[in-house]
């Protein structure tokens, strides 16, 4: 399947043969799962199958201790084949790493972290909250300890606007409140096991784009032992962790989509070419345009993700904590959202009506429908408020 | 004895006027008497963007400039980290 010089070129993980087939599996059912806007079961079975939902863990969890760079290696080979494959394996190594970097001491997250590996266990995520205006940073749900019980037990109630494949993973990580009586913004990370919830879905997931993610809102009620609240605050982790995580391996989600659509562009120019020895095709010269495009958005997609790597090997990791960071880790989610749109659309534009169709080897259609999602995932404009006032602070260097 | 009972108490005064200016700028919610020197504010509610509006306050007020690797959670959370931070900046200044 790989060539040997794509095989040194790869990390082993992403070489292996189990995950070369999670990606024809993926590429295979792409276009059923978007037409049907179903969950893309056979790819992440697959995924399964190649113990990639433990890559995250580290060695002494039984996992593959992928870093941060393994595993966009990974989304983004996905998401050039299925951008709902890829988003769905991005946000649950978006919890994994969550978990990974801020157990503290926990007997009982390093207990789940074996099971994750063994079970291979998918984990969703429950941050978005009806009536908090999308800040992921605000919860009204909030945990009630449930005085006397046996276990010490806590029990909570969320209505969640968007729970991605929330009807498809085993477990669920939630933002909540610490208690009844915190403040919106004093908020923990709960996990459990959808065996032990009630999940309600409130509505349909029937979308533009990313349609295989599945993600309706839903009423979710559970009820655990205290042990399963992760006992760092939520502020930490949320800086430090799941946003410089979530966008970059979200911003190579969509960078795989691009470099898929950008391909087929390249083909069919190819193929206009042959048709006419000796010329250039005009769409060469769009194609010249839109590998400008490209490059600088794998610029600023590699380069944010060694700006985390460099940062977050420090223990503790005190800048990823500064305004500084977070104005730039935001300007890398609105600036790879907006490309991959961009990207996507001149390839459109290169294809023609070969690109416009559903079906066919130049078709970009799926691609330019999943990429619209990027923008409104956390919407730039949210993002934008906020480095608004940050920046009101913080003065950029070079 | 003297030199520290004074510094003890320009300290004092110091913290005072960064409790007074959390009161005008943190927007805290709650009863603001039981803000301590050492109340993690971030958990008493002040929200990001009300710790830009402080953040900018106190450059005012103390006349200067919090360097980027400063403008962190850790430097803001309490009004004795704060102290320390401006105490740390007064002193390269002066």
């Amino acid at each position: 399947m790989s060539t040997p010089l794509r095989a040194i070129e790869l990390p082993e993980l992403t070489a292996s043969e189990a995950f070369q087939r999670a990606l024809g599996v993926a590429a295979k059912h792409a276009d059923e799962v978007d037409r049907r806007g179903r969950f893309p079961s056979e790819a992440i079975d697959a995924l399964r199958a190649a113990g990639a939902l433990g890559w995250g863990v580290p060695h002494e969890y039984g996992g593959a201790g992928a870093q941060i760079d393994d595993l966009a290696d990974a989304t983004f080979e996905l998401s050039r084949k299925c951008a709902a494959t890829g988003m769905v394996f991005a946000m649950h190594q978006i919890q994994i790493a969550s978990i990974v970097r801020h157990l503290a001491d926990s007997i009982w997250f390093r207990n789940y972290l074996r099971r994750v590996v063994r079970e291979q266990r998918l984990i969703a995520s429950a941050t978005s909250e009806v009536g908090v205006g999308g800040d992921l940073r605000r919860s009204i749900a909030a945990i009630q300890r449930i005085p006397d019980s046996p276990g010490d037990l806590v029990r909570f109630e969320k209505k969640a606007s968007t729970i991605s494949y929330g009807a498809h993973a085993d477990d669920l990580l939630t933002t909540v409140r610490c208690s009844t009586t915190a403040d919106p913004s004093d908020q923990v990370l709960i996990l459990t096991d959808f065996a032990q919830m009630e999940a309600e879905p409130t509505g349909e997931w029937d979308t533009l784009g990313m349609r295989g993610t599945c993600s309706p809102g839903f009423v979710v009620r559970a009820t655990c032992p205290a042990d399963q609240v992760l006992p760092v605050p939520f502020a930490i982790i949320a800086a430090e962790t799941m946003v410089p995580f979530s966008h970059i391996l979200w911003a190579h989600v969509w960078l795989g989509i691009s470099t898929e659509a950008f391909g087929r562009a390249q083909n069919f120019v190819r193929v206009q070419a042959r048709q006419n020895p000796g010329t250039t095709p005009p769409s060469a010269l769009r194609l010249s345009e839109l590998s400008v495009r490209m490059a600088e958005f794998r610029a600023l997609v590699q380069s944010s993700m060694q700006e985390y790597m460099s940062l977050a090997q420090a223990e503790p990791s005190p800048v990823l904590s500064t305004i500084g960071y977070a104005v730039r880790i935001n300007n890398l989610k609105i600036a790879a959202s907006e490309a991959t749109v961009e990207t996507c659309q001149s390839a459109l534009r290169i294809c023609g009506f070969a690109g416009y169709g559903n079906a066919g080897p130049y078709s970009v259609g799926r691609h330019l429908r999943d990429a619209y999602s990027a923008t409104l995932m956390i919407a730039n404009d949210r993002l934008h408020a906020t480095n608004a006032a940050l920046l009101l602070v913080y003065r950029e260097g070079k | 004895m003297l030199p520290s009972t004074e510094s003890q108490a320009t300290e004092a005064q110091k913290r005072d006027r960064i409790r007074q200016i959390i009161k005008d700028h943190a927007g805290l919610g709650l009863d603001f008497e039981k803000v301590a020197y050492s109340t993690d504010l971030y958990r008493a509610g002040m929200t990001s963007y009300a710790s830009v509006a402080l953040m900018i306050a106190l450059e005012n007020e103390f006349e200067l400039e919090f360097p980027d690797a400063m403008l962190s959670r850790s430097v803001f959370e309490s009004i004795d980290s704060i102290a320390s931070a401006i105490e740390s900046l007064q002193r390269v200044t002066q």
